[in-house]
């Protein structure tokens, strides 16, 4: 198998997990009620975990250790959808963001848990168990807040709209997309796209929200390839600002 | 001392969760294998039972200190995902000692995570199940929060996962 295409299969695993989990960080302490500001919080510190899971993956296939691997690249070094970096903005787009994320990173690792590449299969078998609890805290919410006040309604449906050209870019095919496949290693991005639309149509059913014409919206790609928006450089930045300090001090 | 699975179990029953400190590594679940080489060489492998648990690298070294405790310095501690932990893999007395510190333990069930499961925890101190789920989130990440009807109190619930 090529190693180069493994590479890049857990870089944007890794990737898309340290950002959002620092964003979901980012409601520590501001969250709207108690149990929302503990439950970005745990979900953050989850994410986080998660990352490590898959650069400790990639420093075994010999990259930098996982804090040189997070702390030291640039922007455009990095893999993650666009999506995960997206400031949180009010409480709906967090929710929505997390709704749509986490309904295709639980299909990713489902699917992963079944890799031809054991130490994939081994990592996404153990957090699959951890993601339901972020998939089921976000399809409640949607459910509860997506059939209750005109305002809840109309907010998440803004939101909606808003992240939908980012959520589908998740799916941004690497350039490796058809060896992955043909090796067992993962189903493919279109695999885990056209289950994510019928896990995400099922949830806004059961609620006032409408699903866009996903035909009428351009995607917004380039994540998966290091280009990304404005705002995940300064992101970045202040997630390694006490690491910059002394990088090889001990903690 | 001759060295043995049995007695490095034994050892291990000395090592608590920091943050749960009636629970032993053992009784967790965590400890996934021990083996006695020929030539006294321990091997013990951990995996962790949340991913992002900041508690594990401790637990480890922890591991490593009991067992330099007890005179031996010819062993390896290795944490890997090669059994994954699941709450299944708490121990009926592990169990026990959970519902003790007021922690009410996880059911056992088939894997299959649903909202009947969370719903209508066993209080751990009246043993009522007319509760009801607060959060699947909680003060740290294997616990969730409950709110019980008829002794109105709150309390924790070690997850199932």
């Amino acid at each position: 198998m090529n190693e180069l295409a493994i590479k890049d299969l857990l870089y944007k695993l890794a990737d898309d997990q340290l950002i959002l989990g620092h964003r979901n960080s980012e409601w520590t302490g501001f969250g709207p009620i108690l149990e929302e500001d503990i439950a970005f919080s745990s979900m953050a510190q989850d994410k986080i975990g998660h990352s490590l899971a898959f650069y400790t993956l990639l420093q075994e296939l010999g990259e930098a250790d996982p804090d040189t691997v997070a702390f030291t690249r640039n922007a455009n070094q990095f893999h993650n959808s666009q999506l995960v970096e997206l400031p949180n903005g009010e409480y709906d787009f967090s929710l929505i963001r997390h709704f749509l994320y986490d309904n295709a990173e639980i299909i990713r690792f489902e699917m992963l848990s079944q890799s031809s590449y054991e130490p994939i299969a081994k990592v996404a078998t153990k957090l699959k168990g951890e993601v339901k609890y972020h998939v089921l805290h976000a399809n409640t919410w949607i459910k509860n807040l997506g059939s209750s006040t005109e305002e809840a309604i109309l907010r998440l449906q803004s939101s909606l709209n808003e992240a939908l050209p980012y959520a589908l870019a998740m799916f941004e095919n690497s350039k490796y997309e058809q060896e992955l496949i043909d090796a067992g290693v993962y189903a493919g991005e279109e695999a885990v796209k056209t289950e994510w639309l019928k896990r995400i149509q099922a949830v806004i059913d059961k609620t006032d929200l409408k699903l866009p014409d996903l035909a009428t919206i351009e995607p917004k790609f380039g994540g998966r390839y290091g280009e990304h928006t404005e705002h995940l450089q300064p992101l970045l930045d202040e997630m390694a600002e006490v690491f910059k300090i002394d990088p090889t001090a001990e903690w | 001392m001759s060295l043995t699975k049995e007695n490095i179990l034994t050892l291990l029953e000395e090592v608590k969760d920091p943050e749960i400190p009636v629970l032993s590594l053992v009784d967790l679940g965590v400890i996934t294998g021990v083996e006695v080489s020929g030539d006294d060489h321990v091997t013990v492998n951990m995996t962790p039972t949340f991913a992002g648990c900041p508690a594990m690298d401790y637990m480890k070294k922890d591991v490593e200190r009991t067992l330099e405790k007890h005179g031996i310095s010819n062993y390896m501690v290795n944490m890997t995902f090669d059994s994954p932990w699941d709450s299944n893999k708490l121990s009926e007395k592990g169990r026990q000692h959970l519902k003790e510190f007021g922690l009410a333990p996880p059911p056992k069930y088939d894997l299959i995570l649903d909202l009947d499961i969370l719903e209508h925890v066993k209080c751990p101190y009246c043993d009522s199940d007319n509760t009801d789920m607060r959060t699947p989130f909680g003060p740290t990440l294997c616990r969730s929060m409950h709110y019980c009807n008829n002794c109105k109190q709150m309390f924790e619930q070690f997850k199932p996962l």
